[in-house]
């Protein structure tokens, strides 16, 4: 969990640095921005050094601007745009700087996150159309669908734009962010533990996995040593998380192939495991249990959970097994959305949809956190990269998650479920969890009076949906819900 | 697919029996809103007011008898006064049929009203049937994936006569989820305005009440005050599944309101 001493950088090392960093088998994480002081901007890059545990991170001035390094690291594009939205901080030669997370016409007076922003001031309500690039003469074919952001049945919101001629799709638009609350900023000014309810409530199916690497964070900035009871039922509450939402995952997967029955019953099976949530912590999303330095209070599954888990895992694999011999499932699934391995690594893919092109990539095992050091965590990996793949890399992960969950309920150690952290003034600290969808990362950085300063949140669907409109370009109409059942997504991670 | 089905009739009914016979109604060990137990609190104590993360519960430094004011519309069920509280006047509870029709009644009071007439009068014209059109302003996605559970074979929505509808012209009832962020709050009034006469709205989680969390700030209003007329009020964060079918249910006059004056009627 240690945050490795920041290297600072001057703006026009950066390039070198980042190539250097793709040579010798890195990969580019994240960059955001902060305000050590309130009229200084710092940009950090978090990156992944091969076979190190700790990830670097490097420290950059952005006064000026800093190079845009979407050219090395393609993944950087949005947080680039991110940022420049958020803090103002230009990058130069980006190659594509329209704004990303605040929309068109919301015409902020300053950018949200500069110190001088007023506060409590409500960004107005859009008035421009988005500017969308013509695609072909207006002679041409070429209809254009926005659907959205109001769609059909309980779906969260976001606008997608399709260009297609009869059912083949020339190009496609995802117009996220209408979700966007500005929850990083809400963070500001808290104290470390009360912002943990904040985190739970950033992505409602990832609550465990946000106030798990959120806690993380501040642990490690606090030096902070959790009990191993507490450590390895982090664990338990992880894996729960993970199997409601893939079970939910193939009842709406099923629900785009019309296998009607198929999703009664994975939505069936995700209510079961809901309600063993609620047994084991009284909340169907495993809410309020997390804190900074543990638990705040101690969970009994002691005699009851191994017997439901098992149950669940027979009823869960009979069902899989049925999927895997419907033709009818399997027709629209096999060649569908096919993401190449260069793709997923260049655009930042990340969890089962990473996992399904064949890289073999999960925090759990490489970047072990909580009890997964301890345990074995078998990872599921496919190379088809179709949304063959990724369905199938879920039901591997199911089968894996009970079988940890399992071993770490025999190997539960006693003793307490939570220590007394303390943060020091200036501290600064970097948490990590995989959720079900992939990496999450949380930055922490405190003010001079021990209050959150700064949080950032990477979160999956951030990556996973700058890569999905890769594997819809190109496609046709008959595939595009199947496809983005496949992937997985979540709009309010992304949007924050 | 004639195996699916055949294997799907062998597996039986899996439907709760609730809320159309007496029975399990797949919520136990639910923990809901905090009770709140004036009587119990210490003298000049403000541990819980102090937590409250969306200010639920305020001071009132002039009333002795009745030294807090609990607003369970703004309540995220954090639990946090629960354990700050050093002499049990805020207690965990499974009280989660928040459902109102007024916001006033999420507001705590000492003799919450129970003479009037439970039962409102009944809208004849959705006796049976019921079109909802969703619109998520900016929520978390908690409120969604128990809105997407209504129609797992569990709490299978449909037997009550209760559809989403993916056309706002066909709805009857507009269900908000979300504090709605400044992006929403076009597409939202669009959506109302798309409703045909009679038209309602029904406000789901703590956020689409009154902000929740994620309230104010530089993206944030709060909630559907101020931006749509309100017919039924549920908090929660989220609300469950049977939480939203009893308001449903609440709203179509089939079922009675059981929260006044910020606590549940037994």
């Amino acid at each position: 969990m240690t945050v490795s001493q920041a290297t600072f950088l001057r703006p026009q090392q950066l390039k070198d640095v980042a190539s250097r960093l793709r040579e010798r088998g890195g990969r580019m994480q994240m960059v955001y921005a902060w305000h050590p002081e309130p009229d200084r901007t710092e940009v950090r890059y978090v990156v992944t050094e091969p076979n190190q545990h700790a990830f670097g991170i490097w420290s950059c001035d952005a006064l000026g601007g800093v190079p845009s390094l979407a050219g090395i690291w393609p993944l950087m594009a949005w947080h680039e745009r991110e940022v420049m939205d958020l803090f103002g901080v230009q990058f130069l030669d980006h190659p594509q700087p329209q704004p990303l997370v605040l929309h068109e016409g919301a015409n902020p007076v300053r950018p949200p996150f500069d110190s001088a922003y007023p506060h409590d001031v409500t960004l107005q309500a859009e008035a421009a159309k988005q500017s969308i690039p013509e695609i072909a003469g207006a002679e041409a074919d070429v209809q254009l669908l926005p659907f959205g952001p109001v769609r059909a049945d309980v779906l969260e919101s976001a606008e997608f734009i399709f260009f297609y001629i009869g059912e083949a799709i020339l190009h496609y638009h995802p117009r996220l962010f209408f979700k966007h609350r500005g929850m990083e900023k809400r963070f500001e000014g808290l104290s470390a533990d009360r912002a943990v309810i904040l985190a739970e409530r950033v992505s409602g199916v990832g609550s465990v996995a946000h106030a798990l690497a959120y806690c993380q964070a501040v642990e490690a900035a606090a030096n902070c040593i959790v009990p191993p009871r507490a450590l390895f039922l982090r664990v338990l509450l992880a894996e729960m998380e993970r199997l409601y939402n893939h079970l939910h995952y193939f009842g709406h997967l099923c629900h785009t192939t019309t296998l009607k029955v198929g999703e009664a019953e994975g939505k069936l099976l995700e209510e079961h495991a809901k309600q063993l949530n609620v047994r084991l912590t009284g909340s169907r999303f495993l809410r309020s249990i997390l804190t900074i330095g543990g638990l705040r209070r101690d969970l009994s599954p002691d005699g009851w959970l191994g017997a439901e888990l098992q149950r669940l895992r027979r009823d869960f694999s009979v069902y899989a097994e049925r999927m895997e011999n419907t033709d009818s499932h399997l027709d629209r699934l096999i060649t569908t959305g096919k993401l190449d391995a260069h793709v997923a690594f260049d655009q930042g893919a990340t969890g089962p949809v990473d996992r399904a092109s064949g890289l073999d990539r999960d925090l759990r095992r490489d970047h072990a956190y909580a009890a997964y050091g301890q345990l074995s965590t078998a990872v599921a990996v496919r190379e088809s990269g179709d949304a063959h793949a990724r369905a199938q890399v879920r039901m591997g992960e199911i089968g894996a998650s009970i079988a940890l969950m399992q071993e770490a309920l025999s190997r539960l150690p006693n003793g307490s479920v939570r220590v007394e952290c303390s943060v020091m003034p200036k501290a600064e600290g970097l948490g990590w969890a995989e959720s079900p969808r992939g990496t999450l990362f949380y930055a922490v950085h405190f003010d001079s009076q021990g209050k959150l300063a700064r949080v950032k949140i990477k979160s999956p669907s951030f990556s996973n949906w700058r890569v999905f409109p890769y594997t819809v370009h190109d496609s046709n109409m008959m595939d595009y819900a199947i496809n983005e059942a496949s992937f997985g997504l979540t709009i309010a991670g992304c949007d924050r | 697919m004639p195996l699916w089905t055949l294997i799907g009739l062998l597996e039986g009914k899996q439907t709760a029996p609730w809320p159309l016979h007496d029975g399990a109604d797949g919520q136990s060990g639910f923990i809901g809103m905090p009770r709140y137990h004036p009587e119990r609190c210490g003298e000049g104590c403000d541990a819980c007011a102090e937590v409250c993360p969306t200010h639920a519960i305020t001071m009132r430094p002039s009333d002795k008898d009745r030294p807090l004011d609990i607003d369970y519309g703004r309540c995220i069920v954090c639990q946090l006064c629960t354990e700050a509280c050093p002499t049990q006047a805020m207690m965990p509870s499974s009280d989660w049929a928040f459902g109102a029709r007024r916001r006033e009644d999420l507001i705590w009071k000492e003799q919450p009203q129970t003479s009037t007439s439970i039962r409102g009068k009944p809208v004849s014209t959705f006796r049976r049937s019921l079109h909802i059109r969703h619109v998520d302003a900016g929520s978390c996605n908690g409120c969604e994936s128990e809105l997407q559970a209504l129609n797992n074979p569990f709490y299978n929505l449909h037997r009550l006569g209760i559809f989403f509808t993916a056309s706002p012209r066909f709805a009857d009832l507009l269900l908000v989820t979300g504090p709605v962020t400044y992006a929403m709050l076009n597409p939202l009034r669009a959506t109302y305005e798309a409703m045909a006469e009679p038209r309602w709205v029904m406000a789901v989680g703590t956020c689409a009440v009154s902000g929740g969390v994620a309230e104010g700030g530089y993206s944030c209003g709060h909630g559907l005050e101020g931006v749509l007329p309100v017919d039924v009020y549920l908090p929660g964060c989220p609300p469950n599944p049977a939480a939203i079918i009893h308001s449903l249910l609440m709203f179509l006059n089939r079922m009675p309101q059981r929260v006044r004056g910020g606590q549940l009627a037994e």
